[in-house]
């Protein structure tokens, strides 16, 4: 299996919904939690978080267009993270899920540095490294509803721009919204195979107005008012 | 190469010790259905509920850090009294009990209400209990009551309501499944939260075009197909230039105008005349029509009848009528509102504008949608499909909070019924219990004061003519706000941002007791904060405070508490019963009529009260007629039993669903004592279908009228007619013009006021402040938005939405920065025509470059929402407020800063100027003094054992 992510960047609004719902699910009792935050009320609110969305533009006015990005951790088939990985708490699942095993993390750091997506963060409270588990003590929790057990981030995205599912079986939907909306991956030049994919935004649809209507001699509101004869009488 | 895999056990959650409830959130006005998960006692997951209507299981980061608002450190805790010898503002408090705060309450509201009810203003901010407070401020017999949509939205739910017989915001919805081309008008990130978030997806997924105009490409202008940055008060010029391109190329749906609008009703052409602009009517006060068949006028339309849609016709009494859409079109193919004319004003250029309206025309006309759908219409005529024109429109703030938002939002409903796309497939369609008659049969009940007696009806309503204003013989203003005065006619929803510097100048006269709730009246929700603080503060010759009493009731420590005489703290959303009511601020869908409850998921763990169970209290105790029985006892015990047993009208209360004694009627029917269980039983929500027979054209489709009638949403079984002219405006218009056989304003700048703004047909002029204020001086438009995951001032106490924003810069287009030697992160001085701050500068593309946009309400006053002193909120955002006068710069400080036919605030006609700061000028400014630092954990570690 190769579990992941796809993002939509056609259709995410940058809203966040999906960076608190991972805050949320991952707190707690999560496999990960409690994510510690701390100044939560004060000078500079800090805390750890798996997923965050950044905001870009491109292009120059009035062609500009504005990118929300949302960044987690993409579950690397070469998870650069995992080999510099000191005590081996940093591991690859069988089902592609890149984990950090809380009880062997010694909090060195080197795994976030060898990550170049900033995927990784330490929480300084228990001084450890978390990241995003895909929400893996809910994708496999059968006490949940089958359309629950998905990462709390595809849930609550407003706009659907999320989806997770298994890259390795071609009739996944992951698998076929990338073939059809040519689906990327991250800094593919650095060769770590990220397993999430971003769809870039689609073409804008192709609009053919209809051609102005003939100059008529008459006045403008003389031929509304024949047209509307004709609309009306037939 | 790939890294090599392993098995390592998980500990699993631990299911049994869950309890899963349903509920709805409260963080905005969208009220989602949530999926609230406990372990054991604690709150281990807020998501969103798959089978509610509203957000289909999606869930925005507001309603997904509920948790987090719950555990905030600023929630109140016990009834506070203002410490004696401290100034109001201070924020030092005593703790009290209950029984001694409610006794001052009862006690100040008793003398009040036995002398002069008008002497309680009672005010709320983004509540979702209207129908409530309202019923209680009726009762109470105080006109001074409304809720914040003077300062929200009125614009646009007065244009719709007087207009189409529905609007934008909570009274329509896009038909997202089936719209082919998608207009976005001047919406903010917070508006519609989910539902427009899911709605784009849709729209993308089925190829349909989203255009946004919009001076600022964030959030859902980020994604949108075509972005259109048009120059901020200038919408309204180019929605009628859509106008003019539509009627020059005659490109509008003929037939819809004829049977559903009043296009081919006749108008009065008789200048001078007390009836010029009213519509010719026959002897049963039927409008007359043009019947092109019989060559004759007749009041008597039938379905059949070829009516004229345009034409000069000759009155029986000898004087000269024309058509609505006669005068319609010859005002707008007028060269003033070709593309090539309002192109420089409104910064979109021409050939822009003329593909904008051969679009829409396009897929409105070569798109057509037809379902087989058999309906019958008003007349009786049985049609066996359903035709759609998909194109649709929604519009909110940037429409809104201009001068000219009324006639604005007009313009674009104009755009929809000259294409026929209005409450069809693919439409902007209705929300029960929408569509009403136009206006909605409720006129403002604010004339008749009397102690000890509620008033005859709402304190709000939509007035029809003049003599429905509530204005004394004088002509005075009756409310507080002004509102139904000569100033602010169709102020349907209230002048909330007018009320405290009028009570505070005893002008129309003062008031004793404010109160307010959910309201931040001392900070984000006034115009001119830093004035407005003063004026709460501001004593008399005798050294009282000008506004005697003030009592705020919140759940949390906001900037308004600080100024509270007496605080009535208030429960969370999690905490507490909550009727989200039909007879409230719908939740319903297009398809489907729906309302909601809240009810309490976990023990209180401190002394606080839902301010529901107050209010019924309150009325219970100063003994209002619909709070108690005949002999004059106590009616209802608390809220539930309020809302399980009041009856609006026979059958309906509050909430629409298991109604009956069994538990068994939907909409109508006896109360059902167990009505809150079958709702908690049921996800917390009532959802009644619409047959597809009922579902489009309601404003004329017989069997949904006959179903409404039955529902109790309108009286009468009449197709509601949409108005391009509108009469009641016209007639407002004579009045201003002295024409009117009625009421008519005595001073001259009223009258002026009236001749020109209540124009019957939609026309633009420029934001009123720009007249008065030196546009060459003042060259930037201000403006803001809310981020999408903060709503208003309530998510800065959260400590995960703080995270991702806690302070703002004022963001400008780069060239125009460039221009004026400005670069990111400069100090620059931000100046009106009435104040100027300190802020920070960022540059960015996509904002229009006349324009200037911060987020709002991201600035707190140091130490309130128990933030520290030193928090981002409090040393390097800034809040735009400062810069707004409530008042036009005119000088006479007579008019408010507000649209002149509905009163909604003018928050966006701000222009500014800005300015490099010196460099020994840096960090915010105007700065407030630090309230009382709360105890905060500097570490959370939420769900730690």
């Amino acid at each position: 299996m190769k579990l992941g992510l796809v993002i939509d960047l056609d259709t995410c609004v940058g809203c966040h919904a999906c960076a608190t719902a991972c805050k949320e699910w991952n707190g707690a009792s999560a496999i990960s939690g409690p994510l510690t935050d701390d100044s939560p009320y004060g000078a500079d609110p800090t805390g750890v978080w798996f997923n965050r969305v950044r905001h870009y533009e491109v292009g120059e006015y009035p062609g500009c267009k504005t990118i929300n990005f949302p960044m987690s951790c993409l579950h690397c088939e070469d998870a650069a993270c995992v080999s510099v990985c000191p005590t081996g708490a940093s591991y690859k699942r069988e089902d592609g899920i890149v984990l950090v095993d809380q009880d062997r993390c010694m909090g060195c750091n080197l795994c976030a540095w060898a990550c170049p997506y900033g995927a990784r963060e330490l929480d300084p409270a228990s001084g450890t490294m978390k990241k995003c588990t895909l929400c893996v003590d809910r994708i496999y929790d059968t006490a949940l509803p089958v359309e629950e057990r998905e990462p709390a981030c595809v849930l609550a995205c407003p706009t659907h721009a999320r989806h997770f599912g298994d890259f390795e079986d071609p009739q996944s939907k992951v698998s076929k919204l990338t073939a059809e909306r040519q689906g990327f991956g991250l800094l593919g030049e650095l060769d770590y195979k990220p397993v999430n994919r971003y769809l870039p935004p689609r073409v804008p649809p192709v609009t053919a107005p209809a051609p102005a209507p003939e100059a008529a001699s008459a006045g403008p509101l003389s031929r509304l008012i024949a047209r509307a004869r004709l609309a009306l009488a037939g | 190469m790939k890294t090599p895999t392993e098995s390592r056990k998980l500990p699993m959650p631990n299911d049994a010790q869950k309890r899963i409830e349903y509920s709805t959130c409260y963080m905005c006005a969208c009220r989602c259905g949530i999926k609230v998960t406990f372990e054991g006692a604690n709150l281990r997951f807020i998501q969103g509920n798959r089978d509610h209507p509203v957000n289909r299981g999606v869930l925005c980061a507001k309603g997904s850090s509920g948790i987090m608002k719950q555990l905030s450190p600023a929630k109140l805790s016990k009834p506070l009294k203002r410490r004696e010898g401290t100034a109001r503002g201070d924020g030092i408090f005593d703790e009290i009990e209950w029984d001694e705060a409610l006794a001052i309450v009862e006690k100040r509201l008793r003398t009040i209400r036995d002398t002069d009810p008008r002497k309680l203003a009672f005010f709320t901010g983004r509540d979702q209990m209207q129908a409530l407070t309202g019923l209680w401020a009726q009762q109470f017999g105080t006109p001074n009551w409304a809720a914040h949509g003077g300062f929200c939205s009125v614009n646009m739910a007065a244009a719709g309501l007087y207009t189409i017989g529905y609007s934008f915001w909570e009274f329509g919805a896009v038909d997202w499944d089936r719209t082919r081309y998608f207009v976005l008008w001047g919406v903010a990130e917070d508006h519609s939260s989910n539902p427009i978030k899911i709605g784009l997806d849709k729209l993308k997924r089925r190829g349909a075009k989203f255009v946004s105009i919009n001076p600022v490409r964030t959030g859902y202008s980020a994604i949108a197909d075509e972005w259109v940055p048009v120059r901020p008060g200038t919408d309204g010029l180019l929605a009628l230039s859509l106008v003019h391109v539509l009627l020059a190329d005659g490109a509008i749906d003929y037939e819809f105008l004829a049977r559903y609008t009043n296009a081919p009703w006749l108008v009065i052409c008789d200048p001078g005349a007390p009836d010029d602009g009213l519509f010719a009517r026959d002897h049963e006060s039927r409008p007359l029509v043009h019947d092109d068949g019989a060559q004759a006028l007749t009041g008597a339309v039938t379905f059949g009848t070829r009516v004229a849609l345009f034409g000069s016709y000759t009155l029986p009494d000898g004087r000269t009528a024309k058509t609505s859409l006669t005068l319609a079109a010859e005002r707008y193919l007028d060269d003033a509102y070709a593309p090539e004319n309002v192109a420089p004003q409104c910064g979109v250029d021409a050939a822009t504008i003329r593909k904008l309206a051969r679009e829409m025309a396009d897929v409105a006309f070569n798109e057509t949608i037809t379902l087989p759908i058999e309906w019958t219409d008003a007349w009786g005529n049985v049609h066996p499909t359903v035709t759609g024109r998909p194109v649709s429109m929604y519009a909110m703030r940037g429409i809104a909070a201009h001068s000219n938002g009324f006639h604005t939002c007009r313009a674009l409903h104009f755009i929809q019924m000259l294409l026929g796309a209005l409450d069809g497939p693919g439409n902007f369609r209705a929300r029960a219990p929408y569509p009403k008659p136009i206006p909605p049969k409720q006129l403002p009940a604010s004339a008749s004061v009397h102690p000890r007696t509620p008033l005859a009806g709402s304190p709000l309503g939509f007035p029809m003519r003049p003599e429905d204003l509530a204005i004394d013989a004088d002509g005075n203003p009756l409310r507080i706000d002004k509102a139904f005065s000569w100033q602010a006619p169709l102020a349907a929803h209230g002048m909330m941002h007018m009320l405290i510097a009028n009570a505070v100048a005893g002008d129309p006269y003062p008031i004793d007791t404010l109160m307010l709730f959910m309201a931040n009246m001392a900070w984000n929700s006034s115009m001119n904060t830093t004035g407005t603080r003063e004026m709460l503060r501001a004593k008399d010759e005798k050294g009282e405070y000008r506004i005697p009493f003030i009592i705020v009731a919140d759940a949390f420590r906001s900037e308004m508490v600080a100024f509270a005489d007496l605080v009535l703290p208030d429960t969370t959303y999690l905490e507490r019963h909550d009727a989200i009511s039909l007879l409230d601020r719908p939740i319903s869908e297009a398809d489907t009529i729906s309302d909601a409850i809240r009810h309490p998921l976990m023990p209180l763990d401190r002394d606080v009260r839902p301010f529901q169970d107050v209010l019924v209290e309150l009325a219970s105790r100063l003994a209002f007629s619909a709070f108690v029985n005949p002999d004059g006892t106590r009616r209802y015990r608390d809220y539930c039993d309020f809302i399980v047993r009041y009856e609006k009208a026979p059958g309906i209360g509050f909430l629409a669903g298991w109604r009956g004694a069994d538990g068994k009627s939907a909409l109508v029917g006896a109360p059902n004592p167990r009505q809150w269980d079958a709702y908690i039983a049921n996800q917390s929500f009532f959802e009644f279908h619409l047959p597809p027979a009922l579902q489009y054209y309601r404003y004329a489709n017989r069997r949904y009228l006959e179903f409404a009638r039955t529902a109790g949403f309108i009286t009468d079984i009449e197709p509601i007619v949409m108005q391009l002219w509108s009469e009641p405006l016209q007639k407002f218009r004579l009045a201003g013009l002295q024409q009117y056989p009625g009421p008519k304003p005595r001073d001259a700048a009223d009258q002026a006021r009236l001749a020109t703004y209540f124009d019957p047909l939609p026309f633009w002029y420029p934001p009123l402040a720009d007249g008065e204020v030196d546009a060459n001086a003042y060259t930037l438009h201000a403006i803001t938005q809310r981020p999408m995951m903060m709503y208003h001032s309530w998510d800065s106490q959260n400590a995960w939405l703080r995270q991702i924003v806690a302070d703002n810069h004022l963001y400008m287009n780069v060239q125009t920065a460039a221009q004026a030697g400005l670069a990111d992160e400069d100090w620059i001085w931000v100046e009106s025509h009435h104040a100027k701050l300190r802020c920070r500068l960022r540059t960015m593309e996509g904002c229009e470059p006349n324009t200037v946009w911060t987020w709002n309400a991201i600035a707190k006053q140091p130490g309130a929402w128990a933030l520290a002193a030193d928090a981002p909120e409090a040393t390097t955002a800034f809040l735009l407020n400062h810069l707004i006068d409530e008042h036009l710069p005119g000088g006479a400080a007579k008019f408010s800063n507000s649209d002149p036919v509905t009163g909604q605030a003018a928050w966006f006609d701000l222009r500014v100027r800005v300015r490099k700061c010196a460099a020994d000028e840096t960090g915010v400014w105007p700065q407030v003094a630090a309230l009382p630092e709360q105890v905060v954990p500097q570490r959370l570690r939420w769900g730690a054992a």
